[in-house]
């Protein structure tokens, strides 16, 4: 891509965000962690997989899923069949009555292997199995679904259903599936032992890796013509309709994508947490899902990463210090993030955080700017949204005795 | 399949799946009736629908824990009054949230998702700390125990009998209430246009409330019976969340003969083939057989033709 595209693809206003989160996840949080709790980062920021996903579904598309948990399970699930399949050698099984087939399987009466589990013996089919499958799915629900111009509240209540048809479907087969207890004892990927604390540090980098790679796509989506033909759709479907456009594919488009990033995301989850179970898959943790999108803000990518981290750790820490206070505030974000502040930690930020920044850079660079420069910089300034009287006097104060300086000078 | 059974057998298997089904159908329908009126005929999504029934089941363990206590003659008709207590409680508390939080939402019915959502944890973890983390039973009176033997082979339990026939009560109330009331020509023509309701004079945000408390109240009706067939804890609304909005949607959200017709479709389904496999499966396909005609028919079966 050219210079000039980058620079469109990242306007200065938002680099800025690129890097602070960069920065956070490459340098500050590997240093001062621990390898305990920066794993426990990685398996957070697999659901920040998920929260970019609904991002651009929900934030931009106006399509509001409520079953991001079936594609996570989806590409958990694959994957954890394809370590399950290593992890059970026929040398490591031989106690069980038919050596080389999961533990799971053994214990259920099943003595040969399901012929869907048999491709999963193969890497590359593997990983194709977690970008395709989930993608299928979604455009057959999107499809069906879109074609016929459903949307919004029922759109959410059956992919609701699905998601509970899929924790009941690999509760009831568990012979298949591992049941309730799900898929354990993940040791090894292809050899490597994925428990060694060297593994986790790479898993960890591996995980930031992909997150910065799915939100340059979905950076791209938003900056492109698609991204705001998503947004009018939302607003008034009707008159992109109108328009000549097919909204339906539009919508199965973005369905589609949020569906892959998801996959991406459940994939990363097992290889770091070494299990995959029905709980990740259900009503209760998509919905959860869509909590650390709106925490973050439906409309910020980046927020969506922050809002999936800091949802997670605050659930960790208070589910460890106070049970009971946990679903109390998780309920009360909830509505609060509904009712008091709709945009989500973005929101905030660009109301609240980013005029003062902007104006304690502005007052930082006074000094040493050339006059032009100022004036712009003052100018770009001046409109912050409400302004509050006591900081506006203070900074004023601060500058004009500078500014006079320059201008003897 | 049917090859080891005799014909009489299967009669009766029939018979008795099908009371079962019967069962299951009234219990679906007084899940879904209240949401009917709340989602169908405002457009609201609850999903703290299932924490109000739980209210009332709760409701409902209380009044028969007093009545055990305290009035131990009057123990046989304490259950009359726990569904008006029920249906009090659960309206009062539905007409605060709407006061508090869905008042607030009415155009951002994804939001209203959100929030409700929310509430319903909230309500849960009340219900843990108040109630505890186990599932509570009541005790029936005598009147409501046993069963009515039919013939031979089928016998029919009093208890289902009961859940049927108040089933049976409040759909023909609720029928009368929405099609043949003042009150329901009102909360229809709110449904429908919304600023043309309130220009002929009619106090929308007073039919809003009374419409959602009325819903909620209904819930806990529903909650009220449910005590007789299982237990509760804090969790159960939960299960029931998704077959409820299952049924709504299907019959077509606006019509109240659809909602109930959905119910009997769904739950026959379900209850005859549980006979045939595993409770999950029987559950999964006919989840998926109702997502799959939604898919074909999204407005759902039964749908209300309005000029938009």
């Amino acid at each position: 891509m050219s210079y000039q595209g980058l620079a469109s693809l990242f306007p200065k206003k938002e680099i800025s965000g690129f890097l602070v989160l960069a920065v956070l996840l490459v340098v500050v949080l590997p240093l001062s962690l621990d390898i305990f709790r920066l794993n426990l980062m990685g398996k957070y920021l697999t659901y920040a997989f998920v929260a970019i996903g609904l991002v651009l579904c929900w934030g931009y598309g106006g399509i509001l899923s409520l079953g991001q948990g079936v594609f996570f399970g989806l590409g958990g699930y694959l994957m954890a069949m394809f370590l399950k399949l290593e992890a059970s050698d026929p040398i490591t099984t031989k106690i069980q009555s038919t050596p080389g087939i999961p533990d799971f399987m053994d214990w259920n009466q099943i003595t040969a292997l399901p012929f869907f589990w048999k491709p999963f013996y193969s890497f590359p089919f593997t990983i194709a199995a977690i970008l395709i499958i989930p993608a299928i799915i979604a455009y057959l629900v999107g499809a069906a679904m879109f074609k016929r111009r459903v949307g919004g509240v029922y759109f959410a209540i059956i992919t609701q259903a699905i998601a509970a048809i899929l924790t009941i479907l690999i509760i009831g087969q568990q012979g298949y599936t591992g049941g309730v207890n799900g898929m354990t004892d993940l040791r090894t990927l292809l050899g490597w032992d994925i428990r060694s604390d060297q593994a986790k540090y790479i898993l960890y980098f591996v995980c930031v890796g992909m997150l910065f790679l799915c939100l340059f796509v979905a950076q791209f989506v938003r900056k492109s013509k698609f991204g705001r033909l998503l947004v009018a759709m939302r607003d008034k479907e009707d008159r992109v309709r109108f328009s000549g456009y097919d909204v339906s594919n539009f919508k199965i488009f973005v369905f589609c994508l949020g569906a892959v990033f998801a996959a991406i995301g459940g994939a990363l989850f097992t290889l770091q947490v070494g299990f995959m179970s029905p709980t990740l898959v259900g009503i209760v943790p998509s919905i959860e899902m869509v909590i650390f999108c709106a925490v973050g803000g439906r409309m910020s990518i980046i927020g969506a990463v922050y809002g999936a981290l800091l949802v997670n750790w605050a659930k960790s820490s208070l589910s460890e210090s106070f049970p009971e206070l946990w679903l109390f505030a998780l309920g009360g974000l909830f509505i609060a993030v509904v009712m008091a502040f709709p945009n989500g930690l973005a929101g905030l930020y660009t109301t609240y955080v980013a005029p003062k920044i902007k104006q304690w850079l502005a007052d930082f660079k006074t000094p040493k700017q050339p006059k032009p420069q100022l004036e712009a910089i003052k100018e770009s300034a001046k409109p912050a949204p409400r302004p509050e009287p006591k900081v506006q006097t203070i900074g004023n104060l601060g500058a004009s005795p500078l500014t006079q300086g320059v201008l003897h000078e | 399949m049917f090859a080891e059974y005799s014909t009489s057998d299967l009669l009766s298997i029939f018979a008795m799946q099908g009371v079962a089904g019967l069962i299951l159908f009234s219990v679906f329908v007084l899940m879904a009736l209240g949401l009917a009126i709340i989602f169908g005929q405002m457009g609201v999504i609850n999903m703290a629908h299932g924490e109000f029934m739980i209210l009332g089941a709760y409701v409902t363990y209380l009044t028969s824990h007093v009545f055990e206590t305290y009035l131990p003659s009057l123990f046989s008709l304490y259950f009359i009054l726990a569904m008006v207590l029920a249906f009090i409680a659960a309206g009062a508390l539905g007409a605060l949230v709407e006061w508090g939080i869905i008042r607030h939402l009415y155009n951002r019915p994804l939001d209203t998702l959100l929030a409700t959502w929310g509430l319903s944890l909230i309500l849960q973890q009340t219900y843990r700390s108040v109630f505890g983390a186990r599932e509570v039973g009541v005790t029936l009176p005598d009147w409501l125990m046993g069963s009515v033997k039919v013939s031979e082979t089928i016998e029919l339990p009093i208890n289902g009998l009961f859940v049927m026939c108040l089933a049976l009560g409040i759909s023909t109330a609720v029928g009368i209430l929405m099609y043949r009331s003042r009150w329901g020509t009102q909360v229809r023509a709110v449904v429908q246009n919304r600023p043309m309701a309130g220009a002929v004079g009619i106090n929308t945000a007073k039919v809003d409330r009374i419409t959602f408390a009325l819903g909620c109240g209904i819930a806990g009706v529903a909650g009220s019976a449910f005590t007789m067939i299982g237990s509760t804890g804090p969790t159960s609304g939960q299960l029931y969340i998704v077959d409820t909005f299952l049924v709504v949607v299907f019959g077509g959200a606006t019509s109240l003969l659809g909602t109930i017709a959905s119910a009997f479709t769904i739950s026959q389904a379900q209850s005859t083939m549980e006979f045939f496999m595993s409770g999950s499966m029987a559950k999964v396909l006919t989840l998926l057989f109702v997502v799959f005609i939604l898919m074909l028919r999204p407005q759902g079966l039964f749908t209300l033709k309005v000029r938009r």
